[in-house]
């Protein structure tokens, strides 16, 4: 497996990949702080949200309808919201019967149900775009420049370096698991739930093992080279002028959007 | 490849702002305290082995095995990792897991990500590790019996914070969401269980040197068994009142003063202006002074910019280049 197999980036020279991730990370924050605040049905600004997201689609050069595609990830959540379609006091819309309960939707539980379902949706996107635009290593030192501690960041790029090098890990038990898993045919292989469960119990501390001995030669490498507790990159991550602007711009827009919901 | 979502990974927009920052306020302390006790357990060794115990937890959740009718359980691992790698670091390896989980796949939201870490990183490691740790002295059967009841109860755990969450953001009604949550999970914690289990058994036949009383994780003291058999007895104690008796909750909500208006309905928090005022003047005086700090902070980014721009012109050399650049060349 490649190292970046797991990236969701997708190399352009766009505006936006050009920016500082740090300006991204932080308005991608921000526009989802900003959806969270929006008050219920304020459909303008809904609107203003998403023509935002659009051009921020637009100036990434992966399409208009780029986010949109890879948004469905969010939906089997909204189950959980279905319930406000039913409990919120307000105007009957609509009642059905099912199985020994009535239901019914009100006007203020419809609206709320939907409103939780764009902010839902928009935000998702930001994030799925904010991660297409920014390789994840630059997105980890973002991050530290965003005064996220060291500890946490080294930890994070760490599980991201060595991820792939434990999913080749996994594959070959899933692998070996499988060869000796042979069964007569319309016969099922193994035994019973209790089983496979101490089987995959059994490989998960297979697991553990080897990547904890893996950590030990990953440290006794390191300290070989002169690590000394820090990493260090050749990117300098310096802010540009446009970043400050655009990080102002973005935020009044935002702000702009956050008047018009409460108009 | 196959990540598999589970309910527990709360997306942004289902919890309103102001749960979603005093989930953040919870998770900020306590991931404060871990960071300063590991620093001093582990030191500089800590960055390599925390890293790749993520990553193991990240792929050890990719092992699964077929429950039934098509349905797999998996690993969640919080409690796993925090009996082999202790308390603190076991909560911060959890964080790396959810936080790549969010960021890198959007399994889980960025906003709400302090949720998520609470829920699935820190009360599930204070459960696995605080159960774990009281009967560490005793025989093997015992341990991994209560190992077994800790990973369960972690999950519930985690399960009955999320509802209650959702509930006080008043996106779920509590009289469906508490037993729907429990419902699902009570299957999954059995499988994060049985996993747990059977992991720490391979371990303990293999590598009894990490779970002896010399290793990391026996470091914990007295304060680890009460906290994680004070939430689990609280978790033990709440699911069934809450499922059997919403009505109880919504009274001690509102007690608690959680409840504005008796028309928000399904939750508290929810018919807000601006959080936690809801008279009209106050909140009319908290978006001026929002106003004004957004204002500024436009402000302050243009002036940044300019400076840059003017001190860029000036030492062109100086700027875009670090050192190690320098030498390089």
């Amino acid at each position: 497996m490649h190292f970046d197999a797991f990236d969701r980036y997708h190399d352009k020279q766009s505006f936006l990949h050009r920016l500082d991730p740090r300006v991204k990370a932080l308005v991608t924050v921000i526009y989802i702080a900003s959806n969270a605040l929006l008050p219920d049905g304020a459909w303008l600004a809904f609107v203003g949200a998403w023509i935002f997201l659009l051009a921020a689609n637009l100036l990434s050069q992966l399409g208009i309808g780029y986010t949109f595609k890879r948004s469905i990830i969010a939906l089997p959540f909204a189950l959980i919201a279905v319930t406000v379609l039913f409990s919120m006091p307000g105007k009957p819309l609509s009642s059905f019967f099912f199985l020994a309960w009535d239901f019914t939707i009100t006007d203020m539980g419809l609206l709320r149900f939907v409103s939780i379902l764009i902010r839902s949706w928009l935000s998702v996107q930001m994030a799925i775009l904010l991660v297409a635009a920014t390789r994840f290593p630059d997105l980890i030192h973002a991050l530290e420049h965003l005064r996220v501690p060291a500890i946490l960041t080294t930890i994070i790029a760490f599980l991201y370096r060595y991820l792939f090098v434990l999913t080749d890990e996994v594959f070959r038990l899933l692998r070996a698991r499988e060869s000796r898993s042979a069964a007569v045919a319309g016969n099922r292989s193994g035994g019973g739930v209790l089983w496979r469960a101490k089987v995959a119990g059994n490989m998960a501390g297979q697991l553990f093992l080897r990547s904890y001995e893996r950590s030990d030669r990953i440290y006794n490498a390191m300290l070989s080279r002169g690590y000394s507790g820090h990493l260090y990159t050749l990117n300098p991550h310096e802010m540009k002028p446009g970043d400050y602007y655009v990080t102002a711009f973005a935020i009044a827009v935002i702000f702009i959007v956050q008047v018009l919901g409460r108009l | 490849m196959q990540f598999s979502p589970t309910p527990l990974h709360i997306p942004d927009g289902f919890l309103s702002i102001a749960i979603s920052a005093i989930c953040w306020a919870i998770t900020i302390v306590t991931l404060g305290l871990a960071i300063s006790k590991t620093n001093k357990a582990l030191g500089e060794k800590q960055v390599p082995l925390m890293g790749v115990m993520a990553a193991f937890v990240f792929a050890a959740q990719m092992i699964n095995f077929p429950v039934a009718g098509g349905t797999s359980g998996h690993l969640l691992g919080g409690a796993l990792a925090s009996i082999v790698l202790g308390p603190w670091a076991g909560m911060l390896v959890m964080t790396a897991v959810i936080a790549v989980q969010a960021l890198l796949f959007q399994d889980g939201g960025l906003l709400v990500m302090g949720a998520n870490i609470l829920n699935m990183g820190l009360v599930t490691a204070a459960i696995g590790y605080g159960l774990y740790r009281g009967v560490a002295s005793q025989s093997k059967a015992v341990k991994l019996g209560v190992a077994g009841v800790a990973a369960w109860l972690s999950v519930m755990a985690g399960a009955l914070l999320t509802a209650l969450q959702l509930w006080l953001s008043g996106t779920s009604q509590l009289t469906i969401v508490i037993p729907a949550m429990l419902g699902v999970h009570v299957l999954i914690g059995l499988g994060e269980a049985f996993i747990t289990v059977a992991a720490l058994s391979f371990i303990l036949q293999t590598r009894p040197d990490l779970l002896g009383e010399d290793s990391e994780s026996a470091k914990g003291g007295r304060g680890w068994v009460l906290a994680g058999g004070v939430i689990a007895l609280a978790v033990v104690l709440l699911s069934p009142f809450a499922s059997t008796n919403p009505d109880g909750l919504n009274r001690v909500a509102m007690d608690l003063g959680f409840f504005q208006t008796a028309q928000s309905g399904v939750g508290p928090l929810a018919g807000y202006a601006v959080p936690f005022l809801n008279s009209a003047t106050a909140s009319k005086i908290a978006a001026g002074i929002i106003g004004v700090i957004v204002a500024g902070v436009i402000a302050l980014l243009i002036g940044r910019g300019m400076k840059s721009q003017i001190s860029n012109r000036k030492s062109p050399i100086s700027s875009p280049q670090s050192p190690i650049s320098n030498r390089r060349s």
